[in-house]
């Protein structure tokens, strides 16, 4: 009997002799944990087409986009000085003051996607898929406009108004009102696919990346220190924003983000006034590294794969995300919401997420070969070498303070911000998710926000690279589910542009300013 | 043609002064008064999602409580006194919205209070009574 009373004396004596150990590596036991636990899905998603190394992913969104930009005859270019129209409220009716304009439901939508996928995930494209990367990223971007149309314009046709006045939008409800409406078949079987993946996805890209990044950004700032204090802070303030309902915060965050994104897009501006003579050399790597990819892994193949991956992950078209965040917009026409977010992708890949990439080639962070005019790969032969071998958002931020050096801290604020905006955007987007299974109710949604709040903490303590390669893997899942529903109920939104477009012209659709 | 007087109120003490003055002139002249209030409301504001989707109730929520707490009152109070009211409530910038209002019901006067802000705030931003004074295309009053 004593000898089974010892076990665990001793095993309590040696855990507290170990306590500093154990805390050290408990980062890494985390890390280690994830990885093996989400590796399976991770190959899945990103599985290649057999015999080459082009994973079927991210063909399966750059068709899509690309059938949504013909079906709908370029309507991402066509629409573009309509939809800036609406934004401005020239075609709201005044009596509908109070209501959620269109301009509230695309800078929620964009504080939900501009985020670290445009300061962190560009560097990572960049560093991987060399400047070659960026040209890829802007095609996908503009292609991206047409999906994300698609997806908005059945978000707000076919979302449901309760008794209340609260509105639920998205996928979920397309899939399932959408597909009864013509006939087909499993639309119920696709939402809760969806749903999954939705969750998953909210706790991935929308949570564990932002943590992760943001945790790289603070101790890049302050010193190296373990990531879970980093995870439990930013857990303990989405806990206090999302389950005790402080507004405050919230508040604060969503005035203070769009400042920030401003301020961002102004500080690259001016970098790449400074060194407006080596534009057009920038401009020369990007297009040259496109097509050949100027020695970087996986040559031009690998850069159109990083180009491709950052974009989707960063503007979330086809993604599903979107549809849910536009669904709230007071509106008679379901277009007009889809012409709105199609200047989502534009503001955030084809603007944002181009400074990023500009900024971090033209101050030379990628070291290539003066002779061959190559880049030269890192010693795993991953990514490119960089000047400090930063990769991800310190890359961004060394790309920065190379022309101002304060801009670390006003980056590293950024990010913060940034992080925790796309935070309380993805724990909504999952809540949706989640309340479309579970059904409403005060305890069901308690328990995802709790559940939430952990993986905050996962996140920031886990390494870049199991975190990143989950994200990508559970936001690409919702875009499989997602697309598939945005195939089958294109037609309706044909037969939507059509009417709308003909009693634009006939003068039925008239502007009240 | 009577005098139609667009009064701008929001239930304080200067808004009641304002009334009262109103209420008076459009004694004097058989004139109406229209009772307009305004919530405050800019389209290009931030919201988060949540409050995206309670926004239409939350809507509905404020335009009954101004209806019950700010104007059902005013209406009560001078249904004998004879002279015509009529409410008018809406969101937007104030003193746009309250132009707005005048246009619409064609009247040819506005009455309102003032805050009494001074300091940097009204400095930077302009108070309402001062925006009304300049681009109201009828007569403003604004009553101290």
């Amino acid at each position: 009997m004593t000898q089974f009373i010892k076990v665990p004396a001793m095993a309590t004596a040696i855990a507290i002799c170990a306590a500093p150990v154990m805390a050290q590596s408990l980062d890494d036991r985390v890390n280690e944990i994830f990885a093996n636990s989400t590796g399976w899905f991770v190959s899945l998603i990103f599985s290649p087409f057999p015999g080459t190394t082009f994973p079927w992913i991210v063909a399966w969104l750059v068709v899509a986009a690309t059938i949504f930009t013909v079906y709908f005859g370029l309507v991402q270019f066509r629409a573009f000085p309509h939809s800036i129209a609406l934004v401005k409220g020239d075609y709201s009716d005044p009596d509908d003051a109070g209501e959620v304009s269109h301009f509230q439901a695309l800078a929620t939508a964009l504080s939900g996607t501009v985020g670290l996928g445009n300061i962190a995930g560009v560097a990572v494209a960049v560093g991987i898929g060399g400047p070659g990367a960026t040209f890829w990223m802007i095609l996908a971007g503009l292609m991206g406009m047409a999906s994300k149309f698609t997806e908005c314009t059945l978000g707000v046709k076919y979302r449901n108004e309760y008794p209340d006045g609260k509105v639920s939008g998205g996928p979920m409800y397309y899939m399932t009102k959408g597909f009864e409406e013509r006939g087909l078949p499993a639309g119920k079987f696709l939402a809760i696919l969806f749903s999954i993946f939705c969750i998953l996805g909210a706790l991935g890209g929308g949570n564990m990346f932002q943590a992760n990044q943001a945790h790289a950004q603070i101790s890049n700032v302050v010193g190296d220190y373990p990531g879970w204090i980093t995870g439990l802070v930013f857990a303990a303030v989405v806990f206090a924003v999302i389950v005790g309902g402080l507004k405050s915060i919230a508040k604060v965050t969503e005035k203070v983000v769009p400042f920030m994104g401003i301020l961002y897009v102004a500080t690259a501006l001016v970098i790449l006034l400074l060194n407006f003579d080596k534009i057009g050399w920038a401009f020369g790597q990007i297009f040259e590294g496109a097509f050949t990819g100027l020695g970087v892994a996986g040559g031009m193949v690998g850069a159109l794969i990083q180009g491709f991956k950052r974009a989707a992950f960063s503007n979330e078209a086809g993604v599903g995300s979107a549809a849910i965040a536009h669904s709230a917009v007071r509106t008679k026409e379901p277009i007009t919401e889809g012409y709105v977010s199609l200047l989502e992708p534009f503001i955030d890949t084809v603007v944002i997420c181009t400074m990023t990439a500009l900024v971090i080639i033209i101050t030379g962070q990628l070291v290539s070969d003066p002779e061959t005019g190559l880049y030269i790969l890192n010693e795993a032969g991953s990514a490119i070498q960089t000047v400090d071998g930063n990769s991800g958002v310190a890359l961004t931020s060394a790309a920065f303070s190379a022309s101002f050096g304060w801009f670390q801290y006003v980056l590293a604020l950024a990010v913060v911000l940034f992080a925790f905006s796309t935070m309380i955007s993805w724990s909504y987007y999952g809540l949706k998710a989640w309340t479309f299974l579970f059904g409403e109710g005060e305890t069901k949604e308690l328990i995802f926000k709790v559940i939430f709040c952990v993986f905050v903490v996962i996140g920031a303590a886990a390494s870049l690279g199991p975190v990143i390669d989950f994200s990508d893997a559970a936001i690409f899942a919702m875009a499989v589910v997602n697309i598939v529903a945005l195939y089958c109920l294109m037609p309706i939104v044909k037969r939507e542009l059509q009417s709308y477009n003909s009693r634009l012209k006939s003068g039925e659709i008239k502007k009240y300013t | 043609m009577p005098d139609k007087i667009v009064v701008g109120y929001d239930g304080s003490d200067g808004a009641k002064r304002a009334l009262d003055f109103a209420v008076e002139k459009a004694k004097a002249q058989g004139g109406s008064i229209v009772v307009a209030h305004v919530l405050e409301w800019s389209p290009y504001s931030f919201l988060t999602p949540t409050e995206l989707e309670e926004r239409h109730m939350r809507r509905g929520e404020e335009l009954s409580r101004a209806e019950e707490h700010v104007l059902s009152p005013v209406v009560d109070q001078l249904k004998d006194s004879g002279v015509e009211i009529d409410t008018a409530l809406k969101y937007g910038n104030i003193a746009d919205t309250l132009i707005a209002i005048a246009k619409e019901a064609k009247a040819n006067q506005i009455v309102t209070g003032r805050q009494g802000e001074s300091g940097l705030a009204s400095r930077l931003f302009g108070s309402v009574a001062g925006s009304l004074a300049q681009s109201s295309p009828v007569p403003v009053t604004i009553v101290p």
